[in-house]
C-alpha cells in the first residue's frame, strides 16, 4: 500500500528553504493560493525509499511563530490545525549554518508544537569558509531531533534527508521550552482552565490575537476570553520566552558548535563596502539598472522578429489551408493573431523576471533596500518600497503583495497606492510596439535611441510613483509607527535551478493568464469587426463600387476600399467611431480608442486588438508592426502613428490605471474599495490630460 | 557607561544592557537583539541612517530612531 507523508518545509527566509523544496520535488510542484487570501502557497510531490510518497508545502518563509504579516500567518494557521487536511506529519525546518543560533529559535517553537520536526542545516559547503565546525551528534541528542546536513549548492545530503523524512516516526516530539518556565502562575491557571490543551498551543492562541488579529479556531475560541494579563504584559511575558529560548540555544551550540574566526574569508564586508558606498552604491545601482533595459530591448529582439514573422506565416498558412469561410477568418484574423500579440513578448517577461530573480536570489536587493530606505523616507515611503517599485517592472500584482514586509502602515498604503506607475511588463508591449514606429534607430553612445526611450519611460514611472508617494504623504492623515528592519543576508551566487523555476513559472503564469482575457477579447473583437448592421455594412460592395465606378481603380484597390468601409460601419466601427470625438485631441484614431477601451481589462490587450482590427482591414502587410505603419490619420492625412501621437500614447499608457487584476489586489490588501477606486480616476484622468497636452504641444 | 545603540560609531562594539519593549517590536528581539547580547556596528547608509548591525552573529539593518530605544555598553578595547 502506497501512504503519503505531510511534510511542511518552513524556515528563516534567506536559509535556501525554496532551494531544498526544489531539490526535493524539482519539477512537481505547483504554484497556487491559500483559499480566500493572496498567499501564495507552494507544493510539490517527492518520491522518497521504499515507494513512499511526500507531499511537500513550502510554507512562507518566517522568523518566528509569532507572525506579523498575512504571509507569516499561513503557518502558525496551518500548525495549530489538526483538522487540515495539509496538517504535517513531520516539520522539516531548514536553517542556514551561518545563522544558526538565530534559525533555531524558530526551530524550538515548532518543536514544542509536540509536531515531530526534522532539522535541516543547509549551506554546509559554507562551513570551511567560515571556521564552522559541528557535532552533529551532540546536536542532535541536545535539541531531541534529526539532523540533515547538506549543501543544495552542491547537492549534497539530498537522499539522507529524505532517508530522514521517510522515517519520520523515530523523531522525538520532546519540547525544548518548559513554558511555564516564563510565568508558573498564569501557566498553572491556564492549565487548570484547558487541562486537555497543549499549553505552549494555547499560548500562541492567545499571544497571537494581541500580534496580529484575531483569527478564528474552533477548540480555541474560549481561550481568547482568557485575558487575565494586559498586552504590556503578555508582550513582556513574550520578551522573557525569547530571552529563555536563546538561553537554550546558547547552550546547546556551545558545546555543538566551534566557529574559528580566524579561518574565516570575509567577502560580504569587502562587497559591502562598495554595493552600499554613499557614492559608488548608487552608481553601480543605476548600471544595474540601465543594463536590464539595455538587455529587455536589444537581446530579446531576436526570438521577438521571429515569432512575430512565425505568427504571420501561421496565420497566412491556416487562410490557405483551411476552407474559405467565417471559421476560417475567426482563426486566421482572430485568433492567430490576437494569440501572436501575447506570445511575441515572452522573451522580454522573461529576462525581466530573470533580472529580479537573481537580485532578490543574490542578497543584492537587501542592499538596495538599505542604500534607499533614507531617501525613500523623505516621499512618505520606505526603502522596502524599492523592492515592490522593482517587482512592479514585472507586475503590480505580486509587487503589492510584497508591500506586506513594511511595517508601517502609512509608508505600505502610500507605497500600495503609487506601485501601478511603475512600468509593469503589461505596458511593455504597447511601449515597444509604438517606440519602434516613432522612435529613429540611432546610437547615442552605444546606447539606442529606442533603448534610452525606453528606459527614460521607466525613470518616468519611478518619478511619478515617487512624487505622488510624496503628494500623498502630506495629503494623507494616519497616524502609524514607523519602523523598519531588514535581514541583510549573505551574498551568494544564485542557483541556476532556482533562478530558472522562477523564471519559467512567472512567465507561464503572465501568458496563460493574459492569454485567456487575449483569447477572448479577440475573438470577440473579431466578430464586432466583422459585422454589422444595416445597408451601409452588408451592401459595402455595391456602394463601393458605384461610387468609384467612374474612376477605373485595379480591383485590388477597390477591395481594399470596400474592406475598410466595411469595417467603418461594422459594430466596431459604429462603436469606434462614437467615441472619437473624446480622444481625437489626444491624437487618436477611433482603431486606437477601441484598443485602449479593450485594454481597461489588461493593458497587452492593447496590441492584440490593434493586431485583430487591423488584420480584418488589411490583407496587404504581415506582421502587427507593418500593419500600424501603413495606417494614416482619417483627419490630418499622413501616417496615423507620428512621433506627437505616438508619445502622446505612451503617455496614457504610463500613467493611466488599465488593470483590474490590480484593483481587485488593492482592494483585497488594503481592505477598502475607497483607494482603488480613488485610484482608478486619479490616474486615468491624469493620463488623459497629459496625452492631450503632448499632442497639442508636438503636433 | 551608558549610551544607546544610535550613538554607536562604525567599527566599535557593545553589549545590549536594556530594550525598552514597547518600542521595539517583537520581531527584533527574536532576531537576536535581546539584553545581554553582542552588537557592532558595520556600516552606516549614506546620510548616516539607517544602521546596518551585527546583532548577536545576525546582520540586520534598523532606522536609528528605532537604535534610540536600545540601551547598550560599549566595549573598550585595550
Amino acid at each position: 500500500m502506497s501512504k503519503q507523508i505531510n511534510v511542511a518545509l518552513i524556515g528563516n527566509p534567506n536559509t535556501g528553504k525554496t532551494s531544498v523544496f526544489n531539490a526535493l520535488t524539482g519539477l512537481n510542484q505547483k504554484v497556487g493560493n491559500y483559499p480566500g487570501i493572496t498567499v501564495e502557497k507552494k507544493e510539490g510531490v517527492c518520491k522518497l525509499p521504499r515507494g513512499v510518497k511526500a507531499h511537500i508545502i513550502d510554507l512562507p518563509g518566517t522568523y518566528s511563530l509569532n507572525a506579523s504579516s498575512l504571509d507569516e500567518n499561513v503557518v502558525i494557521e496551518l500548525l495549530l490545525n489538526q483538522n487540515d487536511k495539509d496538517f504535517p506529519d513531520i516539520a522539516v525546518v531548514v536553517t542556514d549554518v551561518e545563522n544558526l543560533k538565530r534559525n533555531l529559535l524558530l526551530f524550538t517553537q515548532i518543536k514544542d508544537l509536540q509536531i515531530p520536526t526534522l532539522l535541516v542545516i543547509n549551506m554546509a559547503d559554507r562551513m570551511s569558509y567560515k571556521g564552522i565546525s559541528l557535532d552533529i551528534e551532540h546536536l542532535e541528542e541536545q535539541l531531541h531531533t534529526k539532523i540533515a546536513l547538506i549543501s543544495t549548492r552542491k547537492n549534497e545530503g539530498i537522499d539522507k534527508l529524505k532517508q530522514l523524512i521517510t522515517n519520520y516516526k523515530d523523531i522525538s516530539v520532546k519540547a525544548c521550552l518548559d513554558i511555564k518556565s516564563i510565568d508558573t502562575n498564569y501557566f498553572e491557571n491556564l492549565h487548570k482552565a484547558f487541562p486537555n490543551q497543549l499549553l505552549y498551543k494555547l499560548w500562541l492562541v492567545i499571544t497571537q490575537d494581541v500580534n496580529f488579529g484575531k483569527t478564528s479556531r474552533n477548540d480555541f475560541d474560549a481561550v481568547s476570553d482568557f485575558k487575565t494579563k494586559s498586552s504590556a504584559d503578555l508582550k513582556r511575558l513574550q520578551q522573557k520566552e525569547t530571552i529563555k529560548r536563546y538561553q537554550y540555544i546558547n547552550n546547546v551550540l556551545k558545546a555543538g558548535q566551534t566557529i574559528d574566526a580566524s579561518k574565516a574569508k570575509d567577502l560580504r564586508s569587502k562587497l559591502d563596502r562598495v554595493l552600499t558606498h554613499k557614492f559608488w552604491g548608487y552608481v553601480i545601482f543605476f548600471f544595474i539598472l540601465l543594463t536590464i533595459f539595455q538587455a529587455i530591448y536589444d537581446w530579446a529582439s531576436v526570438p521577438m522578429d521571429l515569432i512575430d514573422s512565425a505568427f504571420a506565416s501561421l496565420s497566412e498558412w491556416t487562410k490557405n489551408m483551411l476552407p474559405p469561410g467565417a471559421f476560417t477568418n475567426l482563426i486566421s484574423e482572430g485568433i492567430i493573431p490576437g494569440l501572436g500579440g501575447i506570445v511575441i513578448f515572452i522573451p522580454q517577461i522573461a529576462f525581466l523576471f530573470l533580472f529580479i530573480a537573481v537580485l532578490e536570489e543574490s542578497g543584492y536587493m537587501s542592499r538596495v533596500v538599505f542604500l534607499m530606505d533614507r531617501i525613500m523616507r523623505r516621499f512618505g515611503l520606505s526603502g522596502k518600497s524599492v523592492v515592490p517599485l522593482i517587482s512592479g517592472t514585472a507586475c503590480a500584482i505580486p509587487a503589492i503583495m510584497a508591500t506586506r514586509n513594511i511595517e508601517s502602515w502609512k509608508e505600505r498604503l502610500i507605497t500600495i497606492l503609487v506601485t501601478p506607475f511603475t512600468t509593469c511588463s503589461a505596458r511593455l508591449p504597447v511601449y515597444l510596439i509604438i517606440i519602434s514606429l516613432v522612435i529613429p534607430e540611432g546610437r547615442f553612445f552605444g546606447l539606442g535611441y529606442q533603448a534610452l526611450t525606453l528606459m527614460l519611460l521607466y525613470l518616468l514611472g519611478f518619478g511619478t510613483a515617487v512624487l505622488s508617494a510624496y503628494i500623498l504623504n502630506k495629503v494623507l492623515k494616519i497616524k502609524s509607527k514607523s519602523f523598519f528592519v531588514i535581514e541583510m543576508p549573505n551574498y551568494k551566487l544564485p542557483l541556476f535551478k532556482n533562478v530558472a523555476l522562477t523564471v519559467i513559472e512567472k512567465t507561464k503564469a503572465f501568458v496563460f493568464g493574459a492569454g485567456k482575457i487575449i483569447l477572448a477579447i479577440s475573438i470577440i473583437l473579431w466578430f464586432l469587426a466583422s459585422y454589422g448592421p444595416g445597408e451601409a455594412f452588408n451592401n459595402a460592395e455595391e456602394i463601393i463600387r458605384t461610387e468609384y465606378a467612374s474612376e477605373h481603380l485595379d480591383e485590388a484597390e477597390i477591395q481594399k476600399k470596400i474592406a475598410s468601409h466595411k469595417l467603418e460601419h461594422s459594430y466596431i466601427g459604429i462603436t469606434g467611431r462614437a467615441i472619437e470625438p473624446s480622444i481625437r485631441p489626444l491624437g487618436y484614431d477611433w482603431k486606437i480608442g477601441i484598443a485602449i477601451v479593450s485594454s481597461f481589462a489588461a493593458r497587452e490587450v492593447f496590441v492584440g486588438t490593434l493586431a485583430t482590427i487591423y488584420s480584418v482591414g488589411n490583407d496587404d502587410e504581415e506582421t502587427i508592426k507593418n500593419r500600424m505603419a501603413a495606417e494614416t490619420n482619417p483627419t490630418l492625412g499622413g501616417p496615423l502613428f507620428t512621433f506627437a501621437s505616438g508619445i502622446s500614447l505612451l503617455l496614457f499608457y504610463a500613467f493611466a490605471m488599465q488593470c483590474m487584476s490590480t484593483l481587485a489586489i488593492v482592494k483585497r490588501e488594503t481592505n477598502s474599495w475607497k483607494w482603488p477606486v480613488l485610484q482608478l480616476i486619479i490616474m486615468t484622468v491624469f493620463a488623459y490630460i497629459v496625452a492631450l497636452i503632448a499632442f497639442q504641444f508636438l503636433k | 557607561m551608558q549610551d544607546n545603540l544610535s550613538e554607536l560609531k562604525r567599527g566599535e562594539q557593545a553589549i545590549i544592557t536594556d530594550v525598552s519593549s514597547i518600542h521595539i517590536p517583537l520581531k527584533l528581539l527574536e532576531m537576536g537583539c535581546l539584553p545581554g547580547n553582542p552588537v557592532k556596528l558595520v556600516q552606516l547608509a549614506p546620510f548616516q541612517d539607517p544602521m546596518y548591525l551585527n546583532i548577536n552573529g545576525s546582520h540586520l539593518a534598523i532606522r536609528k530612531e528605532t537604535a534610540a530605544h536600545i540601551l547598550i555598553e560599549k566595549v573598550t578595547h585595550e
